[in-house]
Formats: C-alpha cells, sequence, structure tokens
C-alpha cells in the first residue's frame, strides 16, 4: 500500500465533489480495492468513502412496484431485505463471498467494478434494472460494455439501482472452486411479458444475454425447453478453472437449473 | 474403557487455550526496541540473467539503512542438501550452490536478489521498488522431461537438470524386468502427484538479533526444528559458531513440512542485524509464501503392476521425475528416493520391486517434504495401479489387496523394497473397515443418488508408511549427512512440578498436553504440574525437530528414557530417606514404599529432598533430579491403513461430493485418541485438498498461475464430509518404549487414491471408460475425461 488521504462525506453532493479532485477515488466496502491498494496495483492520493452516506443506504420499494436498493448498501443488507420481496435477488447476495464479504461489500462497488466473474451484473443484466448516478439513469442494456468496463464517467458515482420484480426468478451459481466466484452463473427472471436470461463469469465480453434461451423459455418457462439451444464457446472465457467449451456446457446447464428452481 | 487421565485419555488440549484467545506468540507478534524491516525484491521471471543491480537511489531513501544484493554473501556458503544421493552409475548428485540471495542468475519467480533494511515497512518498500535491476530473460525451464532433453540448464555450471538418477534396489532391476517380461497380466498407469503448496496459517517470519557485547546472534523464526537450522546456518552457511547462535521458534501457526528448511531469509536477517547493529525483522506477505515457500509433491509416474490371472501381485515397476524445483532444499533429496522408493512395496508380499527416480531441476521454487513426503507419492501409485488391475482383471478391490496382504505371522517382515516392517495387521484393519462401510447398502445408495441425477461410486485404499523418521544407522546408510535421534531433558524442580525440555517441535500437534500425560503417568502426578519446554536451542537438548510423525515415536522415546533415569534416580533417594536398600524400594502412583512394610516417601518430598540435601549421601547421589537422554531407535515405525470413501459425481458439471469417508488406521498404542483423531481429520482434509482442490500451475514461462487463492483451492469445511475415525486396531510397535508409530500424516497419504479410485469407479458405473484422471479431480477435468470418454 501507499500513503493516502480519506474522506467520508455526509452526502452525495459531497462525495461528488471531492471525487473531482485529482487522484481522486470512490470507496465502498474496499473488498476490491483495498486489495488492490495492498498489492501497490493502484495509487489514490484521496480514498471517498461512500459508507457514511445515509441517502445510498437501504432497500425500498418504489410506488411502481420496483426494488430500489442504494447503492452502498452491503450484500449482507440486501440479501436480509430483498427476500421479501425478491428472492432470487436475496439469494444472489446470500451467495457471494463470505460472511466477512457479504458485511463490507456493497452493490454499487460490485457494478462499478463489474468483475466479468461477479454475481450483481447477472441480476441487473436479467432484470433490465436501471442503475442511477449522481448525473442520469442508466439501463443495463447500456450499462456494461465488457470486462471491468462500464457506462460510468470519470467520477461518477452509482447511487441506486431499481430492479423491476419479476413474478419468478433465480440464480445458479457454479463457482470457480478457488475464488468461489462465479465460474458461470445464470440469473434468470420471468415476466409477464417474456424471459430475461443473463450469464456472468463466462464471457470474455463480460456479463451477456442469452437471447436464444430467452426466446425459448417465454415460449416454454420449463427446462426442456432449452433443450434443442447450445452455447457458442466462442469468446467464453478460458483458463485454469475452465476451458471454453466447459463454460459453454455449463451456461446450458445452470440456465436449465435456474429455470427449475426459479420461484 | 477409556481413561480419564494419563495415557491413553482425551485430555484436551491445553495449548488451544493460548492460540483461541490471542494469547499465543508467533514470531511476528515479537517487539525488539529499535527493531527495523527487511523487504526482499524478487524476480518476476523464472529465469533470467543477472545483468546489473543499481541500488543507489534506494539506499539514499528516507529511513534506509542498508541494502543487500547476491554480490554481499557470494563468499559464504550455500544452504545444503541433507541427502546425499547417489545416481545408478555410482556418481554423486549434483549439488549447485544454494546462496542467500541470488547472484549471477535469477532462477524461479521469487527467487530473491536484493534486500533493503528500514526503519519501517513503508520505508523499505518503497526503497525495494526504487531498485533497478536489469535482468536478462531467458526461456524457462519448466517442464521435466522438456528439461531433461534440452540442452538449455537452470544452473550452467553442472551441465544437465539431472540432479540424479536413482535405483532401488538397482541389484534387482534386471530380476523385476525379467518377472514383468514373463507376467500373465501387466496393468500399465502413468500419473501425476500434483504440486501442492504447504500453505500454512502463518507465513514465514525471522529477526534476527545481534549481541556486540558478547559477538552473539539470535534467530526467532518460524521452524519446526531450530536446532537443525542452527547447525545449518553454522555449519555450512555463515560459520557463525554454534555457541554465539540461539536458533528460537516460538509457537508456530502450521508447518507441514514447509518449516523444517533452512531458508535465505534466515541468514540475511542475521547479516543485517550484525551490519546495522538492531534487530532486524522479516515477515512474508502472503504472494512470497505462495512463491517461495517449498512446494510438495510434484512426480511424474509411470508405474506397472505384474501379476498372475487370479491376482496375485508378482511385481512393481516405477518410473518417476521429480521435480526438485531451481534449488535443492534441505530434504528434497530423500523425499523422491528414500521416504517413497522404499515404500513401493506397499502392504504386499509382491516379490519384486524396483524403482528409478530422476531428480529434475525446473524454473520454479523448490520442492521439498510436505505432510506424508514421498509416501503419499508411494501410495498413490501403488494403489491407483492395484484398483485399474483389479478392474482389468474382474476382481473385487478388497479381494485383490486382501490377497496379496502381508499376514499377521509373517512379521518381523522384509519388503522387496528393503524394508523391515515390524508389525501391523492388515487384513484386522480390513475388516473393521468393511464393518463400518456397509457395503450390503451400496447398491441402494446408488441407487438413491441416480435418482438425483448423480453417479456414486466407491473408493478404498491400503496404505503402510514409514516414519518416525530415524534409525541414524539406517539413513546413514541411505545418505542422510546428520544423525536422526531425539533428546529430552526431564527437569524435577525442588517444589516436585516438572520442566521437561524437548527436541521435537510443536507447531499444532500438541505436544504440551500429550508429553505431560506420559510422564506425569509415569511419575504418579499430575500432568498440570509438568510443562513442556521446546523451540529454545538455547533451553532444549540437542534434537532434531519434528517432521516425518516422529515427535512421539522418537522425542517421545526420550523423554520415557530421561524419565525412567529421574524414577532410578529417585529410588535412590527414597531409599536413603526411608533407610533401606535402593533394591528394596517399589515405586507405584507416585509413592516409593520399602517393599512389605508401610513406610512410604512421596514423590514431592523426594523432589524436595534432591535440593535439599542435608544428610545426603553425597559420595552416592548427586544432589538434585534432572536427566537428559537421547534416543535412537532401532528402526522406523510402519503405521498402516485402510480407507474408504463414496463420492457423488454430478455428470452434467463434473463435480464430486465427498459423501462419506472411513478412515481405519493402526497407530500402535494411542497416548491421546482426541488428538489422534484430529492429526487423521487434518490429514484427510489435506489428502481430500490434493484429490479434488489443490494444485500449483507454472505456465510455459514460469509464472506460477495459481499464485492466491483467487486460483489455489484450499479445502473449506463445505468440501469435506463427516468422517469415521477409527484407531482402534492398534498393533504396538515392537521396539520404542511406548509402542507407538506416528499418526501426523496418515491422513494425507491414504486419502487420496481413496478418492480417485471412488471417482474413477462412479464414471466407470455409468459405463464412461474413464480408468484415470490426474488430480486435482476439479469439475472441469472429471467433466473432460467423460466427454472424451
Ligand atoms: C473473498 C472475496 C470473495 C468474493 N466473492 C464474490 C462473489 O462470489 N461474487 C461477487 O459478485 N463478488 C465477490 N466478491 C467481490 C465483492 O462482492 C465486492 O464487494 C465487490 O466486488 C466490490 O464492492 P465494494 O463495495 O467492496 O467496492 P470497492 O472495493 O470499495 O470498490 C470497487 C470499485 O468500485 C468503485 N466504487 C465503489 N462504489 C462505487 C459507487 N457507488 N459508484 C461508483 N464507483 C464505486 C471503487 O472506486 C472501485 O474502483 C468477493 C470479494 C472477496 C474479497
Amino acid at each position: 500500500m501507499y500513503a493516502f488521504e480519506i474522506e467520508r462525506p455526509g452526502t452525495i453532493a459531497d462525495a461528488v465533489k471531492a471525487l473531482q479532485s485529482d487522484g481522486a477515488q470512490a470507496l465502498g466496502g474496499g473488498q476490491t480495492l483495498i486489495p488492490t491498494l495492498k498489492a501497490r496495483l493502484a495509487a489514490p492520493d484521496v480514498l471517498v468513502s461512500l459508507s457514511a452516506i445515509g441517502e445510498m443506504q437501504g432497500v425500498c420499494l418504489s410506488d411502481d412496484g420496483a426494488l430500489c436498493i442504494g447503492a452502498a448498501t452491503t450484500h449482507a443488507t440486501v440479501a436480509r431485505d430483498a427476500a421479501a420481496h425478491f428472492a432470487g435477488l436475496a439469494h444472489l447476495a446470500s451467495h457471494i463471498g463470505d460472511p466477512a464479504v457479504r458485511n463490507r461489500g456493497t452493490i454499487g462497488g460490485s457494478l462499478a467494478n463489474n468483475d466479468p466473474a461477479a454475481c450483481y451484473p447477472a441480476a441487473v443484466l436479467g432484470t433490465g434494472a436501471t442503475i442511477i448516478t449522481n448525473a442520469r439513469q442508466i439501463a443495463a442494456d447500456d450499462y456494461f460494455q465488457g470486462m471491468f468496463t462500464t457506462a460510468l464517467d470519470e467520477g461518477e458515482v452509482i447511487t441506486e439501482v431499481r430492479f423491476p420484480i419479476p413474478q419468478k426468478s433465480h440464480y445458479m451459481k457454479f463457482v470457480q472452486p478457488a475464488s468461489r466466484f462465479a465460474l458461470v452463473g445464470v440469473f434468470v427472471a420471468k415476466y409477464a411479458d417474456g424471459v430475461r436470461v443473463a450469464v456472468t463469469g463466462a464471457s470474455e465480453e463480460g456479463v451477456f444475454r442469452w437471447h436464444e434461451a430467452e426466446a425459448a423459455l417465454s415460449a416454454d418457462f420449463s427446462p426442456k425447453a432449452l433443450d434443442a439451444l447450445s452455447v457458442d464457446a466462442d469468446g467464453m472465457i478460458g483458463d485454469l478453472h475452465g476451458t471454453p467449451d466447459y463454460r459453454a456446457h455449463l451456461v446450458k446447464v445452470m440456465t436449465g437449473r435456474a429455470v427449475t428452481a426459479a420461484t | 474403557m477409556p481413561k480419564d487421565t494419563g495415557i491413553g485419555a482425551s485430555d484436551k488440549r491445553r495449548e488451544d487455550i493460548r492460540f483461541l484467545t490471542g494469547a499465543g506468540h508467533y514470531t511476528d507478534d515479537i517487539k525488539h526496541y529499535g527493531a527495523t524491516t527487511a523487504i526482499f525484491c524478487r524476480s518476476t521471471v523464472a529465469n533470467g540473467i543477472i545483468k546489473s543491480i543499481d541500488t543507489s537511489a534506494a539506499e539514499n531513501m528516507p529511513g534506509v539503512l542498508a541494502v543487500f544484493t547476491g554480490a554481499d554473501f557470494a563468499d559464504v556458503g550455500g544452504n545444503p542438501a541433507g541427502w546425499l544421493i547417489n545416481s545408478r552409475d555410482g556418481t554423486p548428485m549434483k549439488e549447485p550452490k544454494r546462496p542467500v540471495l541470488a547472484h549471477g542468475k535469477v532462477r524461479h519467480v521469487g527467487d530473491a536478489y536484493a534486500a533493503v533494511i528500514a526503519e519501517t515497512e513503508l520505508q523499505a518498500r518503497n526503497a525495494a521498488e526504487a531498485i533497478v535491476a536489469e535482468i536478462e530473460e531467458l526461456p524457462a525451464i519448466v517442464d521435466m522431461a522438456a528439461a531433461l532433453a534440452g540442452d538449455a540448464f537452470v544452473h550452467d555450471e553442472i551441465g544437465t537438470n539431472q540432479c540424479f538418477d536413482w535405483g532401488w534396489i538397482e541389484d534387482n532391476r534386471a530380476a523385476t524386468d525379467a518377472a514383468i517380461k514373463a507376467a500373465p497380466h501387466v496393468t500399465t498407469l502413468e500419473l501425476v502427484n500434483n504440486r501442492l503448496v504447504p500453505n500454512a496459517m502463518e507465513p514465514r517470519c525471522s529477526i534476527g538479533n545481534y549481541d556486540a557485547g558478547n559477538d552473539s546472534y539470535v534467530l526467532q523464526t518460524t521452524s519446526q526444528n531450530p536446532h537443525l537450522t542452527r547447525l545449518l546456518i553454522s555449519a555450512f552457511v555463515m560459520g557463525i559458531p554454534e555457541n554465539k547462535l540461539t536458533v528460537i521458534a516460538p509457537d508456530v501457526g502450521g508447518g507441514f513440512g514447509s518449516k523444517i528448511y533452512h531458508y535465505g531469509e534466515e541468514a540475511l536477517v542475521l547479516a543485517a542485524a550484525r551490519k546495522i547493529g538492531r534487530p532486524v525483522k522479516w515477515t512474508a506477505d502472503r504472494t512470497e509464501a505462495f512463491l517461495t515457500d517449498a512446494h510438495g509433491r510434484d512426480h511424474v509416474t509411470k508405474i506397472e503392476l505384474a501379476c498372475e490371472k487370479d491376482g496375485t501381485f508378482i511385481a512393481f515397476r516405477t518410473e518417476t521425475m521429480a521435480n526438485v524445483g531451481a534449488y535443492l532444499s534441505n530434504f528434497s533429496t530423500a523425499t523422491p528416493t528414500f521416504l517413497h522408493g522404499t515404500l513401493m512395496a506397499g502392504n504386499y508380499t509382491v516379490p519384486n520391486v524396483y524403482v528409478n527416480v530422476k531428480a529434475v531441476f525446473t524454473n520454479t521454487a523448490p520442492v521439498d517434504a510436505y505432510r506424508g513426503a514421498g509416501r503419499p507419492e508411494a501410495t498413490y501409485s501403488i494403489e491407483r495401479v492395484i484398483d485399474k488391475a483389479a478392474r482389468e482383471l474382474g476382481i473385487d478391490p478388497i479381494a485383490i489387496r486382501r490377497k496379496n496382504f502381508v499376514k499377521p505371522d509373517q512379521y518381523p517382515f522384509t519388503s522387496a523394497a528393503g524394508l523391515e516392517y515390524d508389525s501391523g495387521n492388515y487384513d484386522a484393519l480390513m475388516d473393521t473397515l468393511e464393518k463400518h462401510i456397509d457395503r450390503d447398502g451400496f447398491a441402494a445408495r446408488r441407487k438413491a443418488s441416480a435418482a438425483r441425477g448423480m453417479l456414486r461410486g466407491l473408493g478404498l485404499n491400503a496404505y503402510i508408511e514409514a516414519c518416525g523418521i530415524a534409525p541414524s544407522n539406517l539413513v546413514g546408510v541411505l545418505g542422510s549427512r546428520v544423525g536422526l535421534y531425539d533428546a529430552a531433558t526431564v527437569r524435577v524442580n525442588a517444589t516436585g512440578n516438572l520442566s521437561v525440555m524437548v527436541g521435537a517441535h510443536s507447531h499444532g500437534q500438541g505436544h504440551e498436553t500429550v508429553f505431560p500425560q506420559i510422564v506425569g503417568e509415569m511419575l504418579g502426578i499430575d500432568p498440570a504440574s509438568i510443562d513442556i519446554v521446546h523451540g529454545d536451542t538455547s533451553k532444549i537438548p540437542f534434537g532434531m525437530g519434528t517432521y516425518g510423525s516422529r515427535s512421539l515415536a522418537v522425542c517421545g522415546s526420550a523423554m520415557v528414557r530421561a524419565t525412567e533415569k529421574i524414577i532410578a534416580k529417585a529410588k535412590k533417594i527414597a531409599a536413603h530417606m526411608l533407610e533401606a536398600s535402593a533394591d528394596d524400594v517399589d515405586f507405584k502412583d507416585g509413592q516409593f514404599t520399602v517393599k512389605g512394610t508401610d513406610k512410604s516417601v512421596s514423590f514431592g518430598e523426594v523432589a524436595l529432598k534432591a535440593y535439599i540435601p542435608h544428610n545426603f549421601p553425597l559420595e552416592d547421589i548427586e544432589p538434585g533430579l534432572e536427566e537428559t537422554a537421547f534416543y535412537d531407535p532401532a528402526n522406523f515405525t510402519y503405521p498402516s491403513g485402510a480407507y474408504a470413501c463414496e463420492v457423488e459425481v454430478d455428470p452434467d458439471t463434473g463435480k464430486v461430493r465427498v459423501d462419506r469417508f472411513v478412515a481405519v488406521d493402526d497407530f500402535g498404542n494411542i497416548m491421546n485418541p482426541m488428538i489422534v483423531t484430529g492429526q487423521v481429520h487434518g490429514g484427510l482434509g489435506q489428502g481430500i485438498g490434493q484429490a479434488l482442490l489443490e494444485g500449483a500451475r507454472y505456465d510455459d514461462d514460469g509464472q506460477l498461475l495459481s499464485a492466491s487463492y483467487m486460483d489455489y483451492t484450499m479445502p473449506r469445511a463445505d468440501d469435506l464430509p463427516f468422517y469415521t475415525v477409527d484407531h482402534a486396531n492398534g498393533t504396538p510397535c515392537t521396539h520404542n518404549p511406548l509402542g507407538v508409530k506416528g499418526c501426523g500424516e496418515a491422513g494425507a497419504i491414504g486419502s487420496p487414491p481413496t478418492i480417485v479410485n471412488a471417482v474413477i469407479d462412479a464414471l466407470q458405473s455409468a459405463g464412461k471408460n474413464v480408468t484415470h484422471i490426474d488430480m486435482p479431480l476439479t469439475p472441469l477435468r472429471v467433466w473432460d475425461a467423460m466427454q472424451n470418454a
């Protein structure tokens, strides 16, 4: 770690202001950023902690029935407070990392980071959620732009995420054995007007929608509907833990299992 | 009947109170006045020529006290290998120098070529970053076969990458070849014993102190054997006289072998402490642990089993390439040879065994003994090929093993690999195993699994190991450059309590609990009044430390002998006090009694008398009550066992779940069943980890791909089943006073083949023609194997 300053603003406005200074960087739960600092892979001059901003905390329902989650809300809080409204999302949050990670890590940090093996991106893309920042609202389909890349501008802060609540949903995660991030994770969400399927962990382009499965499942929401489909291994990640072929295969298996388990 | 105190009782581990309440004293917890920090510059390439190292900027940075490079140690000695192995042609192994800091060349990622000493860690890290090393990268030598065939060398001065080409027993080679040629059935298996990272919870840490007034040094370090470290530093590396160097290993948070060895960082902190006249501390971070702790295993093996059609074994023949990494670590030449080749007859009466091991230098971290050390490699090869042979011949896997077991009336039994097994009863172990596993219910369980889409497999294994690593005579013949006895001093204090100074080192094993149970029972006193002192060369007698499941069998025996001497002397004192002849005095339950009378004195009264020798027959008895014994056993000890497990394989993902695991072991007599069970659990965790999860992988450039917990899979609680552990079948060791054999490594030795055999069984049950998968059996590998079958 190199030496740095830390600030803890109490409002979004103050945070945005603090982030305008040279070498400033937002700090969510620090579960990604702190290890990066320890390894001397990043050297911000100022860390702007978002943890004291009340307006970025908590889970609630909006008037139009969407589930709104403050961007500085921890995974543990989502696991607990979303359970009654959106079981698929609560289940996802409850399987991120371990208790220590869930008690510190935040949904905003996870989405800003956009690790290709992270869980939340599958839920956000799989529900067509909206990312709300200090400056604008970004549709999920526009937000994710490849591994570790998002639509966020320099200094832009995610303040909230709004999820349309599906009739049925589930997240099926096949863990990478060492890190227990998603080797392949599939979020399936069934709405009155159709099914969305988003896949994380598998592709070199980061989280993606599996459109063929969406069409098939919209017609018949059962694992059998996937029988005729297959996933192209081209562009899938290959590493110690999974070849492209294996990941492509797992996408189909996990999608089927998510459909079976959806509630 | 389980006892509630003394030998055989499950006393709770007294040391756990301090470990669990944060009151332990690990090396990094030690704070010295004026302490400074050492940080190392480590190679990021696997193989390279050091063209230049510019330390000028670093030297002038704030807080920097000293900078060292390899040149500063060019004239001191190398860190030696402890065993000399001769090749088949009689030539000695190649022993390139292992320097304190790399000089001329870096030879693996993580190889240290410079070090900075500064007031604070931050200053040291900043200065280390400012050191500019020009290193010309060379192609990495990673694959062992390529290393042997190629003409680029890890150590140019030896002109080869082959450390040795060893044959065991060379005289049996021709007979084994002939037997295999003539055999009605030969089963061949090629396999890899995967490289492991030891992953002790506590990373290595060393503090050097120099006392200018006495020209003496103290090294506090994470070691399993402080005397060995002192000997290596004194006699080989730095030439500090042993009487001027104290080595202290305080609480140590796990070793698993990786802390047996002397490492360059220890020499560096001593040299630095002398240079700057202040204490110097280095604490490894987790990345350094991954890159530089001696790794384990890493064998590539071809094994053949020749047998009759009825499954009678005729011969085992093995060819192994053993990776020793970039430098020879202290035990690295013993592990693939005498801890592996000598066990290649397993539990069997097979008449012909021949083992060939080529040790190979590569641009990877040094490889050395890791929990089990050589014996897991032997067991894995033997028990995997037996399973394959049984399948080929259509013989039940238990029946084929029983058919070839050494029988109880054959002891002492000299195996075809040259060891003399003193005791055992492998059929009895198998009987107990069969009782536990409910084989009759397996078909129903398999069906129930199938109903959930899962493939269930049953895997079995029998193992034998040689431990209580000692007999100096034997290891001397086998090439050891040191003796392997151990020592203990029993000091009875005037007020009747005891300090027992032992050469073994406890870093999780529970010596502080078990050793007092034994001495307490022998003396008839409360174990709570006995404390074990270990880990400090200025306090303990010269012992060889803890590894190879030797602490109880070797050091515990020394302690028994010293306690016997205490009893003998105390009898004399008691006789004097009771005005009787020593021959007429009995000692029982802590009381000395004159035979046939009610005249008696207690052990405590005798102790007091020893130190207040008023009216003492000084010409017959010296004052004081303190005795030392060195113990060098007659043989290794030979624990054995029979293991079984059931696994479920998910055919859609390749994921393996261990459903149940039974470990039946013969450890001889048991001193503390709870601690033995705990040792087995720990070993099983590591063995199942090796089988399913763990694997250190280098890429072609010699970069360690699995260099953090993001990619190196440690076993976690939910990866492991509940175990059934049974060690009631003990056959006592015939040659040590406690009849004990050692239990520290068994779990890690017996479990990997058990698991792999079970997974193969599961896949075969689904009609998949999969005969072998290399460990770790990750979901990817299992799924891949199923696709190609
Ligand atoms: C052991 C371990 C296991 C894990 N397992 C999983 C897992 O299974 N699945 C999974 O999905 N994740 C996993 N994670 C990652 C975890 O979910 C992190 O919480 C997450 O990646 C980052 O969130 P954070 O709040 O900690 O962000 P930080 O680490 O604080 O920040 C990450 C990045 O986001 C930026 N940032 C933070 N908050 C905001 C914001 N509101 N607006 C804009 N930018 C912001 C920071 O500047 C930084 O660049 C694991 C992490 C660890 C350490």
